[in-house]
């Protein structure tokens, strides 16, 4: 049985978030995963940290705008019990606080710690955009592991880029390697997200976004992988690693632009059962768009 | 003997054979609630299936499902999105920071948000829309409350709500084709107990374990 539902019956694109909750996650996320690469350079280097903590600000400001009564935004704590929204609220203050202390003492073990509250500051918007159960392509559960892998190859990516014009000498070479496969990684995870998305379980247009964003993800990785390789063989071109570390931080930003924004398309109303109205006999159900 | 109120679990219930498609509900939803242009917290959606020349039309009324297990209420930041021990799912304008995140885990899409006042006729409001504006609603996430405050009223007077006009559901009494029913569903002598107990239904999007509010009839099944 076919279905065409005339109005708004059909899975449509959500209006509610638009490019400034997408700049929540691709800043938050990638200001997270630059944290985390901070922590395991070693001696701690504070230019990638401090990347992060702005690009966290950013992300947070962003989201600000957005709301409808931005100067009521504190209510935001008010629901740890269950809202992925109030979590990542609460974890970004001992965030920042503890990020600032760990650029301003230099100390050895505070950007541990602050890799550790950045790993549950991007875990915590993974879960949000999962939370959010009017929308398939968000609520799919592995959207939550590729989003943490895409913020931390975003994250080696910028850092790397910070530490070449800030600090080049900090640079040490395996850090080309680590991006490489952080890039791999956030790979394999959309992968195997996009392979679970079947036709049970996103509309149609929704999965024909992801399906043509999968395409560019792959040829930027690409095209960082060899940027990444010419940068470690060939002495004196660092720079190509830093192209590599940016590369892999606009495909991350332009990934979750799409997945928030493009990919973003709603349940859309279905009938279990097609009623009747007069004579006839019931028949199976519709769900249009999928 | 009447059931306490105070335990009930207000549903409504959608006669899918005897809906025509009217939009009166629609109407009389926004005369009520004074909704904004383009904002309808009860609607009717006009669905199509089959293939020419065996083609269906269905009319199926929508609204705000209250749900049993409301996602929006477990993602909302502030707790502006409530559910009361009946079973209606409410909003405090107070509290609510327009995050909207609620809107994209409602997977019914009855959740509007205006950010600036529109009126039907162009730029001022009309007498009738002046005297509903409501600015709190500015910003925030609004949603169809099930005339909570119709609901409200009936406590202690001995109306029934779903039975008595003046405490039931505006879009429930407009109906032409007698195909909206609200009452309470923990009540097994009540309208809508009797109307599930005797006719074919189905919930919306029941597989994602919202545990919604609306019951649609049909005439058996398939
Ligand atoms: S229908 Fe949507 S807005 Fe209404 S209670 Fe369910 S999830 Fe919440
Ligand atoms: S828009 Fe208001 S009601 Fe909805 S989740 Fe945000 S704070 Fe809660």
């Amino acid at each position: 049985m076919s279905a065409s539902m005339p109005g708004s019956v059909a899975p449509r694109r959500q209006g509610f978030w638009d490019w400034r909750a997408a700049c929540n996650f691709i800043f938050g996320g990638a200001g997270a995963g630059t944290l985390v690469y901070a922590a395991v350079m070693s001696p701690p280097s504070a230019g990638p940290g401090l990347l992060g903590l702005a690009l966290v600000c950013c992300g947070l400001l962003c989201v600000w705008f957005e709301i409808g009564r931005p100067w009521r935004a504190l209510n935001v704590f008010r629901h740890a019990r269950s809202s992925w929204m109030t979590r990542e609220a609460i974890v970004s203050l001992p965030l920042l606080g503890v990020g600032l202390g760990a650029a301003w003492y230099g100390s050895r073990w505070l950007p541990w710690l602050t890799a550790a509250l950045a790993l549950a500051y991007v875990y915590s918007q993974a879960r949000m955009l999962q939370g959010a159960r009017g929308i398939p392509a968000w609520r799919h559960p592995r959207v939550v592991p590729l989003l943490i892998a895409t913020g931390l190859a975003e994250g080696a990516g910028l850092g790397i880029v910070a530490q070449l014009l800030l600090d080049p000498a900090t640079l040490p070479g395996w850090a080309a390697l680590l991006l490489v496969g952080l890039m791999l990684i956030r790979e394999l995870a959309f992968v195997a997200y996009l392979g679970s998305l079947g036709p049970a379980e996103a509309p149609t247009r929704a999965r024909a976004v992801l399906v043509r964003f999968g395409r560019r993800l792959v040829g930027l990785d690409v095209a960082a992988i060899i940027a990444a390789a010419f940068g470690t063989i060939e002495p004196g071109q660092a720079w190509a690693v830093g192209l590599a570390g940016l590369v892999a931080a606009f495909a991350g930003g332009w990934f979750k632009f799409t997945l928030v924004t493009r990919a973003a398309y709603h349940q859309g109303l279905a009938l279990s059962l097609t009623p009747v109205r007069g004579f006839g006999t019931t028949r199976p159900g519709a769900r249009p768009g999928w | 003997m009447r059931k306490d109120p105070a335990v009930a679990r207000y549903i409504m219930v959608v006669d899918l054979r005897r809906c025509i498609g009217c939009q009166t509900c629609t109407a009389a939803c926004k005369q009520a609630n004074g909704t904004p242009p383009g904002v309808q917290w009860r609607r009717v959606v006009d669905i199509e299936t089959g293939t020419y020349p065996d083609v269906r039309r269905s009319f199926v009324p929508v609204s705000c499902m209250h749900c049993g297990d409301p996602p929006c209420m477990d993602v909302c930041p502030t707790r502006a999105t409530f559910k009361r021990d009946d079973g209606l799912v409410g909003i405090d304008y107070e509290l609510c920071i327009g995050c909207a995140y609620c809107a994209v885990a409602c997977p019914y899409q009855q959740r509007f948000k205006v950010q600036r006042a529109t009126f039907a006729y162009g730029g001022g409001p009309s007498p009738a829309e002046a005297a509903q504006f409501d600015p709190a609603r500015l910003g925030v996430s609004t949603k169809c409350n099930f005339c909570s405050d119709r609901i409200d009223a009936a406590r202690g007077t001995g109306r029934t709500p779903g039975i008595d006009p003046e405490v039931t559901p505006a879009c429930v009494n407009s109906c032409i084709s007698g195909a909206l029913h609200f009452g309470d569903r923990d009540d097994p002598q009540s309208n809508v107990s009797q109307l599930l107990r005797e006719n074919e239904f189905f919930r919306m999007h029941e597989e994602l374990g919202t545990d919604p509010g609306t019951y649609y009839l049909v005439e058996g099944r398939p």
